[in-house]
Order: C-alpha cells, then sequence, then structure tokens
C-alpha cells in the first residue's frame, strides 16, 4: 500500500498525464519530496519558501490540511491526497 | 464556442445581482470534453469581496468529486464583475488554473443591464470567444 495523490488536469504535465500517481512518506512534506524523485517538478508547483502555495489546496482525505497541520501533516499508507488548485480572481 | 441554455445564464445573472456589490462565483458543470455546460452550481465567494473571489476550499472539494462521480468538469467557470467591464483582470488571469474551462464573466456596473461574456484562459493568454444562448432541449444557436 502506499498514499494515492490525485493531480488535477493543469499538473498533469509533471506526471505525464496521470489523474494519479503514488508515494510514500510519514507527513506531506515527505510525501511530496518522494514524488518529486519521480516527477521532477511537481513540488515546486504546490510548495513555495513559506511552506504550501496560497492558490493550492491539498486535501487529506476529506479534509483541508490548512486545518491540519499544512505540511507537517502526518500521512500514511491508504490516505489519499487531492491536490486542487484554488478558483480565484479578482 | 460556449453554447449555454437561457435558464442557467438567467441563475447566473440572478446570482451575480443578488450578491451585488460583492463578486458572485460558481461553476455550470457538464460532460467532460463538452461545450455545453448542464449543471448550475451555485458557490460562496469565501472572500465576499467586491472586488476579489475565492471559492471556498471545502465547498470546492465537495463539487469537485461530485463532478467526478458524475463524470463531469467544470465547463464554465463563472464569477462577475461589480464596478467594471466583463472583461478578465490581471489577478484573474494569474489565478485560471482550469485550461479547459470556459472563463464567464458578468458584470453588474450598470443596474439595468448585464455583460455577460466567455474567454478562454490558458498559459496567461485571454481568447474571447462566442457564447450562443439556446433554449432548453435545443441543439442549435438561436443567440
Amino acid at each position: 500500500m502506499a498514499i494515492e495523490v490525485r493531480i488535477p488536469t493543469i499538473l498533469r504535465n509533471y506526471t505525464d498525464g496521470a489523474k494519479a500517481v503514488e508515494g510514500g512518506g510519514a507527513t506531506l512534506d515527505e510525501l511530496f519530496t518522494d514524488l518529486e524523485g519521480r516527477h521532477p517538478g511537481l513540488r515546486d508547483r504546490l510548495v513555495d519558501d513559506k511552506g504550501l502555495r496560497r492558490f493550492v489546496n491539498v486535501y487529506l482525505n476529506d479534509e483541508d490540511v490548512r486545518f491540519l497541520g499544512g505540511l507537517e501533516t502526518k500521512v500514511s499508507d491508504g490516505d489519499t491526497v487531492t491536490v486542487l488548485p484554488a478558483v480565484a480572481g479578482g | 464556442m460556449l453554447m449555454i441554455e437561457r435558464a442557467i445564464v438567467d441563475q447566473i445573472i440572478a446570482h451575480a445581482r443578488a450578491d451585488h456589490p460583492d463578486e458572485a462565483c460558481g461553476v455550470v458543470a457538464g460532460p467532460i470534453g463538452s461545450d455545453r455546460p448542464t449543471r448550475f452550481v451555485r458557490m460562496a465567494n469565501a472572500e465576499r469581496s467586491p472586488t476579489f473571489y475565492r471559492f471556498d476550499s471545502m465547498e470546492q472539494f465537495q463539487v469537485w468529486k461530485e463532478m467526478d462521480d458524475r463524470d463531469e468538469e467544470p465547463v464554465v467557470i463563472y464569477h462577475s464583475h461589480t464596478a467594471t467591464e466583463a472583461y478578465p483582470s490581471r489577478t484573474d488571469v494569474s489565478y485560471a488554473s482550469e485550461p479547459n474551462a470556459h472563463y464567464v464573466l458578468v458584470s453588474t456596473r450598470e443596474a439595468d443591464e448585464t455583460e455577460f461574456r466567455s474567454y478562454r484562459i490558458v498559459d496567461g493568454e485571454i481568447t474571447e470567444e462566442e457564447v450562443s444562448i439556446v433554449e432548453a432541449g435545443e441543439s442549435d444557436s438561436v443567440n
């Protein structure tokens, strides 16, 4: 078992078009670092030097990780992580 | 080209009018790959602002999951401008993140007239497109 990460359309150029990829790690931060090894450039679209990018929503199972622990949120095998770009504008 | 039923256009405009002077936002879902959306979904503007909008993250998650289960996508993503024309702002372009969506802009700056326009926004580039408004069940354009 691994952690399933669901990728939005706009980031599928980093995953050869795959809608979902798998990875491992104890925290979201480790998971994103693990994914970066196979999908170079992906991490940079999710994280900046202050943490999760402001206009990217990341959900662990059914919860927004901003209300959990952000990048330090604990993850484990069997979890599903969903990435959705925020829909926003002016 | 965006083909959209008059009843859905009316719902979008009614939402924009109801929330004026704050910006209103939402999606119209439709089958994946389609240019004719079918299911109107009014969303909360988490910013409750006259100059900015952002979908509530949990509501977005639920709505996106529902679309996924129904083999739908956000064919239209709409929002209103309440003091300026119905043309994408710089902010709209920088956050546009659904390359397959028709971005509908509605302007409620005039009390008696509502501008309704549609755009593609891909890689920072805005392309306006024709909007064909059809009656329910109709397959061809009447505009």
